[in-house]
């Protein structure tokens, strides 16, 4: 074992304090160490984005990031979408109506990336969508169902506003 | 099917909860007690003779437990190669992977040595400094080059490069081509390169000694497949073995082979007694992962005055990469695909297949079809120019038409049942995509663009693709005393939505609620025979076995319910999870009532008349494939600076029979289209003269990504199949096969005032630059 390095930071509200290997980049700890399975590895060079996780809100490639630049910061990963175990975001839920997944392996980076997006953007175009997600790759949907998606959850997240 | 109450409704999908939460389990989410990881070392040259492997050093670092090379595992081999190869008469030689490279590495990426380590870190620090002496070997890059008789040899050992080499052909091609009053000839170069399934490849495997089992988790799209082959490579008994499939992040075809890793991970864990993981990365993915690659066809297409074609003769390399992965099945896909859509009196192809010192080659969704259609569609609009004949119109002579049908074409599938397109109506599927993407009025966008500076393009191009490969998939449906159906099958699921699909046909015979079926696919000891998933084929094989076992559980729950309850069954129906007296619901039972009353309890007789047990087992035969049709039909505008292509418009219109849940249907085509797209534009599995891979990155290697990929307007007809009970056709590679033919004859009309014409796919932005700066300068 390499050298190792004392970490603290909270993942989907829940605070953890861990010895880490300081070269371990950020979804291996938090697929090997937190259990957290949901962020999956699709390339482990930045660019198919099923990886994508929020940092602070903001979305980030955890397989670009070592887990020691995560200390003191505030994760968000796919596991910590849904309000509760019995109810799925708007976001989810829109992702099951308009089939936005088949294999559902780049679904992670998608719903974190459309996420901090819709919150940006509450009223998107197709064309910004798309543009959105174009750091995601899909291998089974063709985007379309994503992108209808997306497009779904935004009108429902505005209604949930009174927008 | 009046009167059905899930069936053709499109349902939510059982696979999407747990997916969507993040709680999937994909194999490299799995953890076994004790676990340890494994990297492999992998020849960094395309041909080479091993001299030496020195693992010392790697054995030093604290935490490596072992470094295997093929030596370690052969004591523990019964066979030592991979033997996989499809049958044919048409091999010239055998060349099986060994189990990890022997003495002779023949392709960048092949594996020579499992590391195993306490974490995947270690094993990779491990295997970077397992020395390896070489001496290295001319290669065999350029698959044209392969075939000649003064060809360097890409493997050492063999006589040459020739894998296999057959003809297809029917009718009179000599005459025909002799009394032709016009004769076009085209060379067309067409490549497509990997899967690229998001989620790359991966093995677990253990020894459970409690059990003397050995387990195999694997990534693939064929659990028993891979058991089989593990059986015949470690000779063990039949029921020593299991593969269990868990969540799988996409196949799109390589994920069916068994690889070198598998056996190395079996063989790691069984050596060492511990649990050993494997997964794959995305540069290993690049280079040890089977892909589809380059084919060189020159064809030629005889017609008379009018269009109406009299004949197509030509010959085809096909670059068979350095081993046998799945056999002739690719190239003869293609071959045979070509004149499918319509009447071709007579077809003469030449076909060689070439080994080269590059990864081996296997279908990637299309399989092969894709190639055979872009050079039929080719042709026609060749034909349509030379001859000034409208596009459509020459397709509208020559497509078979549907009171043809059942229409037997003069060619047989690879396991000899003759080719008969089923049903369909390819003219009015035509014509339907042709005015949804406006093709009459045309001319006069294209004019107006024009006058704009703009290059606006219209192409579409007719397919036919058969599915539903048999010759079965083995389905069983049972209820079990809770009251909660379970449904079994060889199937394998990976984002095709097979569970919804099968708990679709179940439920509709079964209470129709699909919360109370669970459905195991791709586990070897859930059914004893399976064959996966390939060739859009599970849908037809698994659909329509768990049709028969559904209905016939349901004959027999509606039996022994009658029985118990003293009425008559025709006057009993199921509901949820009940059965009751129609209109009379007091007068019920649960269905895990019933068949707990057939579950047997010790001393009691059963009901009389009922064997035990409430469930069934069937598989559906079928040898002959189902043909699915299509019209793709694009209007495209080309950036004549940057090459660049962007989709105005992009329809699809085909007929897949009945659908089960046409939200997945949709789905299904459209992830094809985009897969077709990114073979006509973006794709391209590069190597240079000495074979070694120039595209190994996704900078590199340009997967379609959403600002690309255009929306697409679909068209359903739905003419079902008269060869299976549910009328259904397979659909997931609908969407891929016709997509570059369309694409590439749309970028020449947009391009037609530049006169220049196109004979290849992928046509990417720069070549479509150089191509006008030649035709400028010419």
């Amino acid at each position: 074992m390499g050298e190792t390095r004392k970490i603290s930071l909270t993942v989907n509200g829940k605070s953890y304090e861990e010895d880490v290997e300081v070269r371990f980049h950020l979804a291996d700890f938090l697929r090997q160490k937190l259990g957290l399975t949901g962020t999956h590895l699709g390339c482990e060079h930045g660019v198919c984005g099923a990886c994508t996780i929020l940092m602070n809100g903001k979305s980030v490639r955890s397989c670009l990031m070592l887990a020691v630049q995560a200390d003191g910061q505030e994760l968000t990963t796919i596991e910590g979408i849904a309000p509760s175990e019995d109810e799925m975001h708007p976001l989810q839920e829109a992702f099951r109506d308009n089939h936005g997944l088949q294999c559902g392996f780049c679904t992670p980076g998608m719903l974190t990336t459309l996420l901090e997006f819709l919150e940006d953007n509450p009223d998107p175009t197709e064309e910004e969508v798309r543009i959105a997600i174009s750091g995601n790759l899909c291998r089974c949907t063709g985007y379309q169902g994503i992108v209808a998606a997306a497009l779904d959850a935004a009108q429902r997240l505005r209604e949930a506003k009174g927008v | 099917m009046s009167g059905w109450k899930v069936f053709g409704s499109r349902e939510q999908r059982l696979e999407d909860p747990s997916l969507l939460r993040g709680v999937g389990r994909f194999l490299d989410d799995i953890q076994v007690s004790g676990m340890l990881h494994a990297a492999f070392v992998r020849s960094p040259h395309s041909h080479a003779r091993i001299l030496h492997i020195d693992s010392n050093s790697a054995l030093t670092i604290e935490g490596v437990r072992a470094v295997y090379t093929l030596d370690d595992l052969r004591p523990y081999l019964n066979n030592e190669r991979l033997v996989v190869g499809l049958p044919s008469p048409s091999y010239k030689q055998e060349l099986d992977r060994p189990a990890l490279a022997d003495k002779e590495v023949v392709y960048v990426g092949e594996p020579i040595a499992i590391v195993v380590a306490e974490s995947r870190y270690l094993a990779e620090d491990a295997a970077a400094i397992v020395n390896i002496e070489y001496e290295i070997l001319p290669a065999v890059s350029d698959c044209r080059l392969a075939v000649e008789k003064s060809s360097i040899l890409a493997h050492t050992q063999s006589p040459h490069n020739i894998l296999a080499q057959f003809d297809m052909r029917y009718g009179e091609v000599e005459s025909a081509f002799n009394n032709a009053p016009y004769i076009f000839k085209e060379n067309i170069w067409q490549h497509r390169g990997g899967s690229h399934s998001i989620e790359c490849r991966g093995a677990i495997s253990f020894y459970e000694p409690t059990e003397d089992l050995v387990t195999l988790y694997s990534a693939t799209q064929s659990a028993h497949t891979a058991k089989n082959i593990l059986i015949d490579m470690l000779g063990f008994d039949e029921n020593k073995v299991r593969v269990i499939i868990p969540d799988v992040g996409g196949g799109f075809g390589p994920k069916l082979v068994f690889y070198q890793e598998d056996i190395s991970v079996v063989l790691a864990a069984m050596i060492l007694g511990k649990p050993v993981k494997w997964v794959e990365d995305r540069r290993e993915h690049f280079i040890s992962t089977t892909q589809e690659r380059d084919q060189f066809w020159e064809v030629e297409i005889a017609v008379d005055r009018e269009g109406q074609i009299l004949g197509l003769r030509g010959s085809m390399v096909h670059d068979h990469g350095a081993y046998t992965a799945r056999g002739i099945n690719l190239a003869f896909n293609s071959a045979l695909i070509v004149s499918l859509p319509y009447k071709v009196p007579c077809y003469f192809l030449e076909v060689l297949l070439a080994v080269t010192n590059k990864v081996p080659v296997t279908p990637v969704r299309g399989a092969g079809h894709p190639q055979g259609i872009f050079v039929m569609e080719r042709l026609l609009d060749r034909v349509a120019r030379e001859l000034g004949i409208d596009r459509a119109d020459i397709r509208r002579k020559n497509l078979i038409k549907s009171d043809q049908m059942p229409f037997k074409k003069e060619l047989e599938t690879r396991g000899g049942s003759p080719v008969i397109l089923d049903s369909g109506d390819y003219l009015s599927c035509m014509e339907q995509a042709l005015e949804k993407v406006g093709y009459r009025d045309f001319s006069v966008r294209k004019e107006k663009a024009l006058k704009d500076g703009k290059y606006v393009g219209l192409g579409f191009a007719n397919y036919v693709k058969g599915t539903g490969r048999g010759p079965f998939e083995t389905v069983k449906v049972k209820v079990g005393n809770s009251g909660k159906i379970s449904v079994y099958s060889g199937a394998a699921a990976m984002g095709q939505s097979t569970r919804t699909m099968l708990s679709q046909i179940v439920a509709e015979f079964l209470g129709g609620d699909l919360e109370n079926i669970n459905v195991i696919t791709g586990d070897s000891s859930a059914v004893p025979i399976g064959i996966g998933g390939s060739a859009s084929r599970q849908t037809v094989t698994a659909g329509s076995s768990a049709l028969l076992a559904a209905k016939e559980v349901r004959n027999k729950l509606l039996k022994v319910a009658a029985t118990l309850l003293e009425v008559s069954e025709k006057d009993l129906e199921i509901k949820g999870r009940q059965i009751n007296v129609k209109g009379v619901t007091e007068i019920k039972m649960d269905i895990g009532e019933v068949a707990h009353a057939v579950a047997g309890t010790p001393g009691y007789a059963l009901p009389p008349g009922f064997e035990p047990g409430m469930e069934s087992t069937k598989n559906f035969i079928v040898d002959d494939l189902t043909f699915v049709n299509g019209t793709v039909a694009v209007e495209v505008e080309v950036d004549i600076e940057t090459g660049k292509v962007c989709f105005r418009n992009y329809i699809i219109v085909h007929d897949c029979g009945a659908m089960i849940n046409p939200m997945i249907v949709d789905g299904q085509v459209i992830g094809g289209t985009a897969h077709g797209i990114g073979n006509a534009l973006f794709e391209w599995m590069g190597y240079d003269e000495d074979a070694q891979p120039i595209t190994t990155n996704f900078a590199e290697y340009l997967l379609l990504n959403a600002p690309e990929m255009p929306h697409v307007t679909l068209g359903h007809m739905e003419s079902p199949t008269p060869l299976n009970p549910l009328g259904v056709k397979g659909v997931g590679e609908c969407g891929v096969v016709a997509a570059p033919a369309a694409i590439i004859s749309a970028v020449e009309n947009a391009l037609s005032p530049f006169g220049v014409y196109f004979d290849q796919a992928p046509l990417r932005p720069m070549e479509i630059v150089k191509k006008l700066v030649n035709s400028i300068s010419d």
